[in-house]
């Protein structure tokens, strides 16, 4: 692993973020700079496919730290996110006990104590973001916190603002240093207000054409920078032609890798039919990209993609 | 300057542009500004962003209201002036103008008598002023139930037929040394369907506008998982202001949201923003679906046959409430009307009170686990 970046300013946080193969605006660093220093979780909305997971992996790898992710989804609760219980080796213990004679020599009570034992407890993402360890504190994710219902929601805010657990057979879990949290959401509804109070907030936009160029070039090194060009031209207009799905920079890349896999230097009408499905997931779009015509894309695209000087 | 008074005179620049901004989201500004200084423009702008910001409407008001703030603050004006002068920030009102809805002037014969009976049955267009405020506050005793649909979250049950709730049985076996003398079941609770309420604010919908908007009210008020949004030349979104309890607070702020009342109608983009934006990304997925539109629309009658049939495509069940239906001998020859129409599940009046309270009895007897929709055509045929 590569010696731990400073984070120790906004353009300190850029560089870090680029070494590791993440391209972040001003916005998008100073936001991560904050949450940093202020020690408060970030919330992140924006179109799918603008690369807000990826900033929390990225984040754990400059950090040198632990990723922990907690995937959400409607119906989610405490034991699927916080803790649960071994209850077969727990069985089992019961059994052994039984089975040796200790248990007839022994009180309930004494039992009992022994099967809420710390080894039966199965940490999920959010007691291991928050248990004390050795080394820096982990990168918590929370990933598409809109799907989670109301209920955990709100179990999320509580632990989020203590940094704290408790599991009541053992005791209460306290951080000993603050993970830093990063929250996502696609905003498929509004997330309760109290829980963005306690986070910062950044809208994470379509990176601009320069931008789009430069993430390809990074991430898909193997194509040449005439052919990133033409890609990140071709998405561009791709996203004024008001698509169900207009294609997020994960397909972008996507798109420059196959291309660049097919071993293609440049677009042309054929490639950009055969591999559209890479970028476009909805039928209609395609056919919105039929009747608008693969010409003007193409035209577009070698526009964008001449090279200057 | 300080930080603190920076934060303090920007985050009322900013309640004054109508932004919701809480103190301890000043507070935060203030640790912020703390850890990236005050001095450079784009610094503060994002601290500014990160903290005041919430959702990304608040984007271009919070713009602007930095610019003028910025540019005057380095001009060497004290902050608490500028917060002072209540800043009039233009919102952008460009397409308002481009075209009027066709309204249907209706003459308002004024009844001096308004029992309860005949103002149940009354159209909203007739009604005076005093027999609407009768007929909003009727309104509030309409209660939405709605179908509830099977939720993924498990809860105990007393039921067999449930699943054994492996956590609870061990748990209670502990007390008899792991033999699981009393198994414990659970399985899925139901939650409410959401509801998403599209209301058509253009100008031949003013005789019902502003009563549907109280219908919406009391939706809002009568149960949980309810989404408001008004068509007209734009889509607004108007839960957050709607779902005050008081009903004159909540209608006054959404009238105010609302930039477009009685101006032209772009159904059809209406939906496709709303889709884009909201309603095919989930909200509006396994949805009861509400418009709320006479179908008079000025945009391409294509894009609302289109954006229809997307909308039909992921919600349980759309309905459409169109108060002209009651005419006799109504059909629906708006363009608009007759492009929605076979996307649309149950098709019903709602030009009185009597045929709100119907519609409520539609929503509510929606039966549970009829995803597809066999009697859409049918049920649209009969009643067209």
């Amino acid at each position: 692993m590569a010696a731990r970046a400073s984070l120790a300013s906004v353009s300190h946080v850029q560089d870090a973020l680029q070494s590791a193969g993440y391209l972040a605006d001003e916005g998008l660093a100073t936001a991560v700079f904050l949450a940093l220093s202020l020690k408060r979780p970030l919330l992140l909305e924006g179109e799918a496919g603008v690369g807000k997971t990826e900033l929390a992996k990225v984040l754990a790898t400059v950090r040198g730290s632990e990723l922990i992710r907690l995937q959400c989804y409607e119906g989610i609760d405490a034991s699927q996110a916080v803790y649960d219980w071994d209850y077969s080796r727990q069985l089992l213990h019961l059994r052994a006990a039984e089975a040796s004679g200790e248990a007839a020599g022994k009180a309930t009570e004494k039992l009992e104590s022994e099967l809420y034992d710390e080894r039966f407890l199965i940490r999920r993402a959010l007691l291991r973001a928050i248990e004390p360890r050795n080394g820096a504190a982990p990168v918590l994710l929370i990933d598409e916190i809109d799907r989670a219902d109301d209920e955990f929601e709100a179990y999320l805010l509580e632990v989020l603002s203590d940094f704290q657990v408790t599991v009541p057979e053992v005791g209460t879990y306290r951080a000993t240093e603050i993970p830093v949290v990063v929250l996502t959401s696609n905003r498929t509804r509004d997330v309760h207000d109290a829980l963005k109070r306690r986070c910062l907030y950044h809208w994470v936009e379509h990176p601009g054409f320069e931008r789009e160029v430069e993430i390809v070039r990074l991430r898909v090194p193997q194509v040449h920078e005439r052919l990133a060009r033409q890609v990140a031209g071709a998405v561009e207009r791709l996203r004024s032609l008001h698509l169900y799905k207009p294609p997020g920079v994960a397909e972008t890349i996507d798109w420059a890798t196959a291309l660049g896999t097919l071993g293609v230097t440049q677009l042309d009408e054929a490639v950009v039919r055969s591999t559209l499905g890479t970028v476009l997931k909805y039928r209609e779009d395609h056919e919105r990209v039929s009747e608008h015509g693969f010409a003007d894309l193409i035209k577009h695209a070698f526009e964008r993609g001449a090279l200057h000087g | 300057m300080t930080a603190e008074r920076m934060a303090v005179a920007f985050g009322r620049v900013l309640r004054g542009a109508g932004l919701r901004v809480p103190i301890d989201s000043v507070v935060t500004f203030v640790q912020c500004l703390d850890a990236v200084g005050i001095t450079d423009r784009n610094r503060v702008y994002w601290a500014g962003r990160t903290t005041l910001v919430r959702r990304p409407e608040d984007r271009e008001a919070f713009n602007v209201a930095f610019a003028v703030f910025w540019d005057r603050l380095t001009a060497g004006e004290d902050p608490d002036d500028i917060a002072e002068q209540s800043l009039s920030l233009a919102v952008d009102d460009a397409d308002s103008s481009a075209d009027d809805g066709s309204a249907p002037s209706e003459n308002s014969i004024s009844l001096r008598f308004s029992a309860v009976e005949t103002l149940r049955s009354k159209d909203f267009s007739r009604c005076s002023d005093e027999e609407l405020a009768e007929a909003q506050r009727l309104m509030q005793r309409l209660r939405f139930v709605g179908s509830p649909r099977r939720s993924l979250r498990l809860r105990a049950h007393r039921s067999q037929r449930a699943q054994v709730d492996v956590r609870r049985t061990v748990r209670s076996s502990f007390a008899h040394l792991g033999e699981p003398v009393r198994r414990e079941w659970r399985a899925p609770s139901e939650r409410l369907r959401r509801l998403v309420v599209l209301l058509d604010v253009s100008g031949s919908m003013e005789p019902y506008a502003r009563a549907f908007l109280r219908f919406m009210h009391a939706a809002m008020v009568g149960r949980q998982r309810v989404e408001a949004f008004t068509l007209g030349t734009r889509l607004t979104r108007v839960t957050r202001e709607l779902s005050h309890r008081d009903p004159d607070k909540a209608l006054a702020r959404a009238s105010r949201q609302v930039a477009d009342w009685s101006g032209g109608t772009r159904i059809g983009e209406c939906l496709r923003m709303f889709n884009d934006r909201w309603g095919v990304r989930g909200l509006a997925r396994g949805a009861i679906v509400v418009v709320l539109s006479d179908g008079w629309d000025r945009g391409n009658p294509e894009e609302l046959g289109e954006q229809m049939q997307r909308l039909g495509r992921v919600a349980h069940r759309v309905v459409w409430v169109n108060p002209l239906k009651v005419t006799p001998g109504y059909a629906p020859l708006a363009r608009g009307m007759a492009a929605a129409l076979p996307h649309v599940d149950a098709f019903v009046e709602g030009h009185s009170l009597e045929a709100l309270e119907r519609l409520a009895a539609v929503i509510h007897d929606d039966h549970n686990g009829t995803s597809g929709r066999p009697t859409a055509t049918a049920l649209v045929g009969s009643r067209a």
